[in-house]
């Protein structure tokens, strides 16, 4: 199919699904994007699937009553946000156990809720991997409310979570609020996760959440700046996802993932810094840069070595 | 240890902190006056980071006082600036030399404000004291170590500071890289700020400190490099060493 008869498609008043669901999957890339940046930074993968999976019980509560997906889903990551915030203040345990256990509970109570419904194989299977059928009108206003709220608080807290992403101990001494700013992002995470989940689904929204942020990552050195590229892959991927999957019948989210990796790869070969065709062709890069302060010889230490992305024998002042 | 008179820019008086149901700092005494760099010195698990802490209002002390400029410590609402030790640090985000800077800022900012004229102005200043200017727009990832350290002590005096930590500044630097920051510290200090520096290099301590504390969870003594470079059973007592140790041979070669 070419592109000029998927525009036909969307324009179609018969196929009126199919342009909600691109808005739905653009909206939710872009919200995603950003909110990745700090996922990825952060180091927080684990953090993003754990509240992709603990959005199942509300989204499935909210699916039994007939109550409003966005809604529950929100309420259910939030709850689980909050329970791993709390019970991480015990030291015995680390984070990661805390919510290795809460997740896969979380997302077993969903499991049992929806088989209360009936027609409970096709639902579980909409809400695992995602449908571009069936989104009513008002979700587009509640994913375009919720998207921009997101988008809000991240503009007026990306001073503190920069602070408390560099680190905690100094942001503390600062008297910047960092467990409430954890909280705060948890949430972000959360709903980034719920307006996203319909039309990839559940699974598979990691990838959203995580692909296009590591993608920018590869090309730029500038947060800036990989704020600003990771939606915008995230959004175009969604589009060419959908296209794709709509021309020769794919189910959608699994396409828009397919697409998002394939532009992580050729990244991962071609940016053009740290790509692997970029690394090749540059001998002697472990050069050191000048150091203006006259210590030219002082190579950091060996344990620093692998926290050094790339170090770039550029000479001081010439990136600037 | 005699108090000049002068209010002390860091005084902590008498502090026992506990954690987790056990003692480790008991009945602490230090002072730290403007123009001053103190080397707090003791072996592993001294209590040398619970101090810091404590210094910085993280942690509650059970017994005693931490005045800093003679008001109670407090995060974020007293000028202290700390400088953590740089494997503490996220340096592969992709983040600007200035930047980083920048988020020594934040907590005096406070939420949704966004930096200004007066804000960046101070951000310069601070990286014109450490020499880092030059590279003001670089990101830090491509740092070598004495630069990352500079952009620490850069951004904790951001803020201004009278009093300033420091944890373990010199760990996995090579010497010309520490004598030179051992050169930024001692200027730091003497241009009118009080400076309380951890480190485990006793050599870089007792050339550069114009006091030294030995800390054993309490203070074991306090002086200047002399006096205590003259006193072996100090620095036994200190790290519960025997007289044959190569220790005792390179403080007594530093007296």
């Amino acid at each position: 199919m070419s592109p000029i008869e998927f525009l036909g498609d969307l324009l179609n008043p018969e196929l009126a699904f199919l342009p909600k669901a691109l808005a739905v999957a653009v909206m939710s890339s872009i919200v995603c994007g950003v909110i990745g940046c700090y996922v990825v930074l952060r180091g927080m993968a684990f953090i993003g699937d754990a509240v992709a999976h603990s959005v199942f019980p509300g989204l499935a509560i909210a699916f039994v009553v007939g109550g409003n997906l966005v809604l529950g889903g929100s309420l259910a990551g939030i709850a689980t946000a909050i329970l791993v915030a709390v019970f991480s203040q015990n030291r015995r345990l680390k984070e990661d156990s805390i919510i290795g256990v809460l997740f896969v509970a979380a997302f077993a109570l969903g499991v049992v809720i929806i088989s209360q419904a009936p027609g409970y194989a096709g639902s579980l299977q909409q809400f695992l991997f995602g449908s571009i059928t069936g989104i009513p009108d008002s979700d587009l206003y509640v994913v375009g409310i919720t998207g921009a709220v997101v988008l809000l608080v991240v503009f007026l807290l990306h001073k503190e979570f920069v602070t408390i992403s560099l680190d905690r101990e100094s942001a503390r001494a600062l008297g910047v609020q960092v467990f409430w700013l954890d909280l705060v992002l948890y949430v972000l995470v959360t709903l980034a996760v719920v307006i996203s989940v319909q039309t990839i689904g559940n699974i598979l929204v990691l990838a959203l959440l995580v692909t296009p942020a590591a993608t920018a990552r590869l090309l730029t050195d500038r947060l800036g700046i990989m704020m600003a590229l990771a939606p915008a892959i995230g959004g175009l991927a969604a589009l060419t996802g959908l296209y794709v999957s709509w021309s020769w019948d794919l189910p959608t989210g699994g396409t828009i993932v397919l697409v998002l990796t394939a532009v992580f790869l050729l990244a991962w070969v071609f940016a053009p810094r740290q790509g692997l065709v970029a690394r090749a062709g540059r001998p002697g890069r472990r050069t050191r840069p000048a150091d203006p302060g006259a210590v030219s010889g002082s190579a950091p230490a060996v344990s620093l070595a692998d926290t050094d992305p790339d170090p770039q024998p550029a000479t001081s002042g010439a990136r600037s | 240890m005699s108090d000049t008179g002068t209010t002390a820019a860091l005084a902590v008086e008498k502090v026992s902190v506990d954690l987790g149901g056990r003692r480790v700092l008991h009945s602490v005494d230090l002072r730290a006056h403007r123009g001053e760099l103190v080397g707090l010195i003791g072996p592993n698990g001294a209590g040398k980071t619970t101090l810091l802490r404590t210094i910085l209002g993280l942690l509650k002390p059970a017994a005693g006082a931490v005045t800093v400029e003679g008001r109670p410590a407090k995060p974020g609402r007293v000028p202290v600036g700390y400088i953590p030790q740089r494997l503490d640090f996220a340096w592969e985000f992709p983040i600007s030399v200035a930047n980083v800077v920048m988020t020594g800022l934040t907590g005096r900012l406070g939420l949704a404000r966004r930096p200004g004229a007066a804000q960046w102005e101070a951000v310069a200043d601070a990286l014109d004291r450490v020499r880092m200017t030059e590279l003001a727009d670089r990101p830090v990832g491509q740092l070598s170590g004495g630069q990352r350290q500079r952009v620490l002590v850069a951004r904790a005096l951001a803020l201004q500071p009278a009093v300033l930590l420091l944890d373990e500044p010199f760990t996995g630097l090579d010497m010309p890289t520490q004598e030179l920051l051992s050169g930024l510290f001692a200027d730091l200090a003497h241009e009118g700020r009080a400076l309380l520096m951890t480190t485990h290099d006793i050599l870089s301590a007792l050339d550069g400190s114009d006091r030294i504390a030995l800390l054993n969870r309490t203070i074991v003594a306090s002086g200047t490099p002399a006096e205590l470079a003259g006193d072996p059973s100090l620095w036994a007592r200190t790290f519960g060493i025997g007289p044959g140790s190569a220790l005792l041979r390179m403080v007594q070669a530093a007296a």
